[in-house]
């Protein structure tokens, strides 16, 4: 484990994670966009990479991903930025978020190198159930990154026991069925699904999928250890889109207000 | 042989197949996998699905020799598999009954399909009908413009039809939203694929509701010419399900096996289908296989007259059977499909569907390189009625 998942494990905060495009509107923006989060408070980033099929996201990601693919960002790029980030003075844990046939075409193992090399601490690969990723898991251990775990509601009890007990970085706990996206409720039940990923987990159980609001971020403290929130976020990116690609000081003001409008007073 | 072992218990077809798919839907295809398995070795449901292939879908279709076709094209003589003859047109009925008993059995009342030419999607609504359940069929932008009549068909079934906007608006982008939307609604929702695609034990499940074409094909043959298997066997592929089903019980045999992807403008250009000619090893819809993707990865959008064959990906078991040279892929293009559909027209009377019809042309190709004592099968996938339309667009171009 690394000094930046040491920091990010040992928190006693209500540990926030938010999801960016790399390359939504533009390469630099997302640095910018990155610093923001981090001074904002946000305990770790996850960086999307830019793809034509992603089956496990909604429609704003998507569109998120049309945009970094206008700019032609791919997974190589994204971990290049990574390092950019770290010479911007980044200090949190950084996860990239691919889609597994992004990976598959660069190679796992360049990748890795490439990842290690450049200050990545994770990789999350929403299609690559656990079934699929024994490789995938080994190879992560020898380049020192985590590969996140993700669990569901439908993740049957072995099933979760066994990937809260293995999961390195933190365990990613999805509230709700469904692609990524911005809800409205949540079902029944979610708290005892979250307690029962935490009883075995060895690293901070975190609820994502669907959170936009401060009101629904505070509904899941005390359940589990903290919350990523992606598509409300990409979705204000969105908003500013044509203000970070041309008056991007005050965009990034406004973005760190919606920010901080969003998050529990005690996680900025 | 090449098969005996696949696919194995992880549902790898070499390296080909397995399950890509979110985590939210792993628990569904595990209980999919076990139901399948529980059924197929079940003696009534067996005779149930028998039952309605016969005196539902119309089964046996018959296997009709071509007589002036080939007689014209002087070579070896042409048989006919007619799945045009099925209810509903196509072979996709096939699969779609077996999916849907088995759904029933599993006690789903909802199903979600994805379709191109929208064959697959009447056969889904078909079922869902007649066994009572709700249907959504997710259905490309582009695809509803060239398939109006089977749009139609859709709704008088009952069926819900949803546009897809995004991508190239064809069957890859429905198939993204159709999964997207059972991640969803996996608790209480059966997700009918209709091509040899998707994660295990999709193409283990279609390849078995498929391969009664096969086997009624390898009987009526050997009672026509007593005892003796075909001389060569061609289907067209896009995702590959009504070839892996006339394949089946071929593969194990001494028998030339041919798959035919749609060639769109010609392999050379960008306008194609042709995923084992041009493409590479990659995840598409929850399997390993082959697939059109740029060298980042991305995944391209593939091109043919015909909407059953414009997909980027193809079923792992044909890419698997491609790497083992099991069976031999080649490409035709929508000219040479448009001029075998005419041909097996004013020849035969028959209007098959485009994507039939490279069949066609390639049989038409091979005969010429074959004696006239020899014989090859052509599953004749779907009838052309859904296909008048672009025919007609393509007549009016003067092309």
């Amino acid at each position: 484990m690394n000094k930046r998942w040491e920091v990010f494990q040992q928190s006693s905060d209500y540990r926030f994670t938010p999801y960016i495009m790399a390359g939504d509107p533009c390469e630099e923006a997302t640095i910018e966009l990155s610093l923001a989060l981090e001074k904002c408070g946000a305990h770790a980033l996850e960086l999307g990479v830019p793809y034509s099929d992603p089956l496990a996201d909604g429609p704003v990601i998507q569109r998120a991903g049309m945009r970094g693919l206008a700019q032609n960002m791919n997974l190589e790029k994204t971990v290049n930025l990574v390092s950019k980030l770290r010479e911007r003075g980044l200090k949190i844990p950084v996860i990239i978020f691919t889609y597994y046939n992004l990976l598959l075409q660069l190679g796992e193992n360049r990748f890795l190198k490439l990842a290690e090399s450049s200050g990545v601490d994770g990789v999350l690969v929403p299609d690559l159930p656990y079934e699929e990723s024994g490789y995938l898991q080994e190879m992560c251990k020898e380049h020192n990154l985590a590969l996140i775990s993700l669990v569901s509601p439908t993740t049957r009890e072995e099933k979760l026991e066994r990937l809260s007990r293995e999961a390195e970085g933190f365990l990613y706990c999805i509230s709700s069925l469904g692609v990524t996206g911005i809800r409205s409720e949540f079902r029944a039940g979610l708290d005892d699904f979250l307690k029962a990923a935490k009883r075995n987990s060895r690293v901070p159980v975190l609820v994502g999928f669907g959170l936009s609001t401060r009101e629904q971020i505070l509904q899941f403290d005390g359940s589990s250890d903290g919350f990523i929130v992606g598509s409300a976020i990409v979705k204000k990116i969105e908003e500013l889109e044509s203000d970070l690609l041309t008056n991007r000081e005050e965009a990034i003001k406004t973005f760190k207000s919606y920010i901080e409008s969003l998050l529990p007073v005690y996680s900025r | 042989m090449t098969t005996a072992t696949v696919p194995d218990h992880r549902g790898r077809y070499g390296v080909f197949g397995g399950k890509y798919v979110p985590e939210t839907i792993m628990f569904a295809l595990e209980e999919l996998e076990t139901a399948f398995d529980e059924a197929i070795q079940d003696k009534e449901f067996n005779e149930l699905f028998q039952k309605e292939l016969a005196i539902y879908s119309g089964r046996p279709t018959p296997l009709t020799k071509a007589d002036r076709l080939s007689e014209s094209n002087g070579g070896a003589s042409i048989y006919l598999k007619r799945e045009d003859l099925n209810h509903t047109g196509a072979h996709k009925i096939n699969n779609a009954i077996g999916q849907a008993l088995l759904a029933v059995r599993m006690g789903k009342k909802k199903i979600i399909a994805e379709t191109g030419a929208g064959q697959h999607g009447v056969a889904a609504a078909t079922v869902a009908a007649k066994y009572g359940l709700s249907c959504k069929v997710y259905m490309g932008k582009e695809d509803i413009r060239r398939q109006a009549l089977n749009v139609f068909r859709m709704k008088l079934l009952g069926a819900e039809v949803i546009e897809v906007t995004s991508g190239s608006q064809t069957l890859k982008d429905a198939t993204n939203e159709a999964i997207r939307e059972w991640v969803a609604a996996v608790e209480d929702t059966f997700y009918l694929i209709g091509s040899a695609v998707g994660p295990y034990p999709y193409p283990k499940m279609v390849k078995q509701f498929q391969q009664v074409i096969g086997h009624e094909t390898e009987s009526q043959f050997n009672e026509i010419h007593k005892g003796k298997l075909p001389d060569a066997v061609v289907a067209c592929v896009g995702g590959g399900s009504n070839a892996i089903g006339m394949f089946a019980p071929f593969i194990e045999k001494d028998v030339p096996l041919y798959g035919i992807e749609a060639a769109g403008m010609g392999v050379e250009t960008a306008q194609h289908a042709a995923t084992l000619s041009k493409g590479s090893n990659g995840v598409i819809h929850g399997s390993l296989t082959k697939l059109l993707q740029t060298s980042e990865g991305q995944i391209t959008e593939p091109y043919s007259i015909s909407a059953g064959l414009d997909y980027p990906g193809i079923g792992p078991e044909h890419a698997y059977l491609h790497e083992t040279k099991r069976v031999t892929y080649e490409a035709v293009t929508d000219q040479e499909a448009l001029q075998a559909l005419k041909l097996l027209c004013e020849n035969e009377g028959i209007l098959c569907a485009l994507e039939s019809a490279h069949a066609v042309a390639y049989s038409l190709k091979l005969a010429k390189k074959m004696q006239k004592d020899q014989h090859i099968v052509v599953c004749l996938s779907g009838r052309g009625d859904k296909d008048v339309h672009t025919l007609m667009e393509f007549e009016e171009g003067g092309k």
